[in-house]
């Protein structure tokens, strides 16, 4: 199925909820507008403090609870306020826009996935509460109440937005939809619950003691900020410092150039492939790497590091050593068991070491076989599927490669 | 461990008693009590699951939320549980249970006190802003004040620490992170007081909790990570033989040298790890040729020279190495360019890799190798001023020399090493030259 078209679609309805909110809000002009102004400012801050680079989840919390609270505010300091959903939207599109000046500016491209989740989601949330506000529906809702609609409005707008994620990665990687609106929802419970409860205590506060709560609320929400951002960077690191680990082994000679992190790669995208979740993704990542590292505990190289044609003694002795080399480097200790099982049958596997033996031996024997290597490594891999090698992980293995136009699928 | 000196048994006792003295007048209070028991069943529950997470630290906004909507005697009352089920990591368990819940208690009451008499509670209730950031900061200070007074008062009696440096340190550590904690517990106070309740003010608390729990991550990841890179290096130890510990005790005198030369904290750190992992290249060294004894032909010198080129192709992926990866490379070269691998001159040396090339030969001379006995770091440093100039550069040897004449050099011992037999001064032979 060809998912570019999905982008297209979401990206032309934030655009067209853009143009006419912004038409209807030049139409009537600015309701309250130190309270925009202040709003505004808030979200730009936010979206200047976004952080580029790291994969995470959300980039800009403070802008993004920022926004949602905008959308949501129905009084501010005891006045009920006017601002109808149009000019939500096209205040938070205008901070949003001035916020990316400076990413702009230092080459990142414009990030319209972003622009177009935000648009969207502050739309959302708007259009639910602010005419009904204005309508007088939830004056019924008093104190408590109140405060619970607000939250449960949220998480609604965040379920929405965990899906439009989803269908937009799943439209730009071409993984397959289910497990990434997985990852999308696992992640609302770590900093996407703060998000939410942070808009919503922004909105109440905002009624109950004015703009002053924004800088007096900011500050708390930057602090989950900041301790993400760490947590993100040291991630990075880590995972630089397992790969040179797992070039140890290329650095001695024992595995060519490149193997562990070719194997690293394909793991994973066979792992999505196959719907793994995001702990057990990054397990198997490591895992891959670090996978022929037991190698260094050989007298004698195996010649070009080549394991998988060696008898299956040899190979789960190997895999042993690497085994016991990975539970001393201190690194979670389900990636120890990986690297320790990989050279089983693969019944008695779990899943990730299937995934570790499969896409090794593929490119071992891939790697050395000339033009056609690829799709005779592959049928070698689908022969030896009675004992060996997963058939769900060879066919997966197959689908990933046919995918990224690296061999031509072969009929099987 | 040694019992618990006399007077720090007294201390806490009189803590105790202060803190009991703070609750004296709760029959009296007229407080909304049903307040005080969700508060202290929250704090409670807070602090559980901070010892689950393993989070260092107390989770404030709920006490001083506690301080600020609550009589003194009340909000003080809010600590006690908590505090008294929170875990305790060392023995005697009770007795820190104790002094901990009552620190609490007199710090809150503190705060609350300060907050009443500033008029806080009233703008609390009006939610009379800018005005109530006043009350609410005294509060926050006085808090810091207590907390940080009990606890360096304890430090000064069993560490024997001067009063002044025990005191200013903790509290100039603490006073951000409570600030911080202070503006969540107003905005709870406020929210409490509103007509949204208690439902609205706990919602504060989630994006604290969330945020807790991020930095439990880091501090887990960090670990973790730290122990990959010894990892690293133990493999080195494991390959040869004769040098072990030498990472570590390198990446210590690269760190003094760097700390003596003036440079920031961040950059002494990357410095340290340069001294560590400076000889990771020698896993792609055949063992055969690290543990052989005895002389080496061209042949075999010319195989060990390439380990600073596979270190560097090793780490070279490490992004928050920064320098430390020049240093690895490079570590190996002289000031006359007679070094290896590129045969550099003078400054086209990094910095880095001079301080590293400083440490290594120091240590190289003042451990004990399979050849020879350790030299005194005296006859090392002698040996390391002759050849400054032309192999060292002059103000690293110089920044060691000063460094280790004030502080001495007491190299951390790793578990597997033997203990280092002192060697008799032995005679200035061959020039020195860090191990190849």
């Amino acid at each position: 199925m060809s998912a570019r078209p999905l982008t297209v679609l979401i990206h032309t309805c934030a655009a067209l909820l853009a143009a006419s909110c912004l038409a209807a809000t030049c139409r009537t002009g600015l309701e309250e507008r130190s309270t925009a102004l202040a709003f505004g400012v808030l979200v730009t801050v936010g979206e200047l403090s976004r952080w580029t680079g790291a994969r995470v989840r959300e980039a800009a919390p403070l802008a993004a609870a920022g926004a949602l609270s905008y959308a949501l505010l129905g009084e501010d300091a005891g006045q009920a306020t006017h601002h109808g959903a149009p000019q939500a939207v096209a205040v938070v599109l205008a901070a949003a826009l001035l916020g990316s000046v400076p990413h702009l500016a230092r080459g990142h491209g414009p990030e319209l996935d972003h622009l177009a989740r935000r648009v969207l989601t502050v739309g959302f949330a708007a259009v639910c509460f602010q005419p009904l506000y204005s309508r007088g529906v939830f004056d019924a809702w008093h104190g408590a109440a109140y405060a619970l609609l607000l939250l449960a409005l949220l998480a609604l707008t965040a379920l929405c937005d965990a899906v439009l994620a989803a269908a937009l990665a799943h439209s730009r990687t071409r993984w397959p939809f289910g497990p990434l609106l997985r990852d999308e929802l696992h992640a609302l419970l770590g900093i996407g619950s703060a998000v939410c409860a942070t808009g919503a205590v922004m909105a109440l506060a905002v009624a109950v003691v004015g703009l002053w709560a924004l800088p007096v609320f900011s500050l708390p929400l930057l602090l989950t900020q900041l301790s993400f951002r760490r947590y993100a960077a040291v991630r990075t690191t880590y995972r630089q410092t397992i790969a040179s680990l797992a070039r140890a082994t290329e650095i001695a000679g024992y595995t060519p150039a490149g193997h562990a992190l070719r194997v690293a790669s394909l793991c994973r995208a066979v792992g999505r492939d196959l719907g793994l979740t995001r702990p057990e993704l990054s397990v198997l990542e490591h895992a891959a790497l670090m996978h022929d590292i037991g190698q260094l505990s050989l007298v004698d190289p195996v010649p070009a590091g080549a394991t998988a044609v060696l008898p299956t003694a040899e190979q789960r002795r190997i895999a042993l050593l690497g085994g016991a080399v990975v539970r001393q480097t201190g690194v979670d200790s389900a990636v120890a068991v990986v690297v320790e099982r990989q050279a089983d049958p693969y019944r008695e596997q779990p899943v990730a070491a299937r995934i570790v033996r499969a896409v090794n031996a593929y490119v071992e024997k891939a790697r050395d076989a000339g033009p056609g290597g690829p799709l005779t490594a592959l049928e070698e891999l689908r022969l030896a599927t009675a004992e060996q090698y997963a058939p769900d992980v060879v066919e997966s293995l197959a689908r990933v490669l046919a995918r990224d136009s690296l061999t031509l699928p072969a009929a099987g | 461990m040694e019992a618990v000196p006399r007077r720090a048994r007294a201390y806490v006792a009189c803590t105790v008693l202060g803190a009991l003295f703070c609750l004296l007048p709760l029959p009296a209070t007229r407080v909304s009590w049903s307040a005080v028991a969700l508060l202290a069943l929250v704090y409670a529950a807070c602090e559980q699951a901070a010892a689950r997470w393993r989070v260092a630290g107390t989770f404030y906004p709920v006490l001083l939320a506690g301080a600020f909507l609550l009589p003194p005697s009340a909000a003080a009352l809010v600590a006690l549980p908590g505090a008294l089920l929170s875990r305790a990591d060392q023995r005697p368990r009770l007795p820190r249970r104790g002094r901990r819940a009552a620190q609490l208690v007199l710090g809150v009451w503190a705060a609350s006190a300060v907050h009443g008499a500033l008029g806080g509670r009233d703008a609390v209730v009006a939610s009379d802003f800018p005005y109530a950031l006043a009350p609410a900061g005294a509060a926050v200070l006085a808090f810091c004040l207590v907390l940080t007074a009990l606890d360096g008062g304890l430090r000064v009696l069993t560490e024997h620490v001067p009063l002044r440096r025990a005191w200013r340190g903790l509290f100039v550590r603490s006073l951000a992170p409570v600030a911080v904690h202070g503006l969540a517990g107003l905005m709870m106070a406020v929210l409490w007081r509103s007509p949204y309740g208690p439902v609205a003010a706990l919602l504060v608390l989630l994006p604290m909790c969330v945020s807790w729990w991020a930095f439990a991550q880091y501090h887990r990841e960090r670990a973790a990570h730290q122990a990959t890179i010894r990892a690293l290096v133990q493999a080195v130890d494991i390959k040869d033989g004769y040098t072990r510990g030498h990472s570590e005790r390198v990446g210590q005198a690269s760190m003094m040298i760097a700390r003596e030369l003036g440079m920031d904290d961040e950059r002494v750190e990357v410095l340290r790890f340069a001294g560590i992992l400076h000889d990771v290249g020698k896993l792609g060294v055949p063992t055969r040729l690290l543990r052989k004894d005895g002389p080496l032909t061209p042949e075999e010198r010319r195989v060990i020279e390439l380990h600073p080129e596979y270190g560097h192709e090793m780490v070279r992926g490490i992004g928050f190495l920064g320098e430390a990866r020049a240093a690895v490379l490079h570590h190996h070269e002289r000031l006359d360019g007679s070094g290896y691998p590129y045969g550099l001159v003078g400054t086209q040396i990094p910095e880095s890799a001079r301080v590293v090339a400083v440490a290594d030969a120091f240590d190289a001379m003042t451990s004990t190798r399979s050849y020879r006995r350790a030299r005194p770091v005296p006859v090392a440093l002698q040996e390391l001023e002759r050849c400054a100039g032309s192999q060292f550069d002059p103000r690293m040897v110089t920044a060691l020399v000063r460094a280790l004449v004030r502080d001495g050099w007491h190299p951390a011992v790793t578990a597997q090493e033997e203990p280092r037999v002192p060697a008799p001064p032995a005679p200035v032979a061959a020039p020195a030259r860090a191990h190849p």
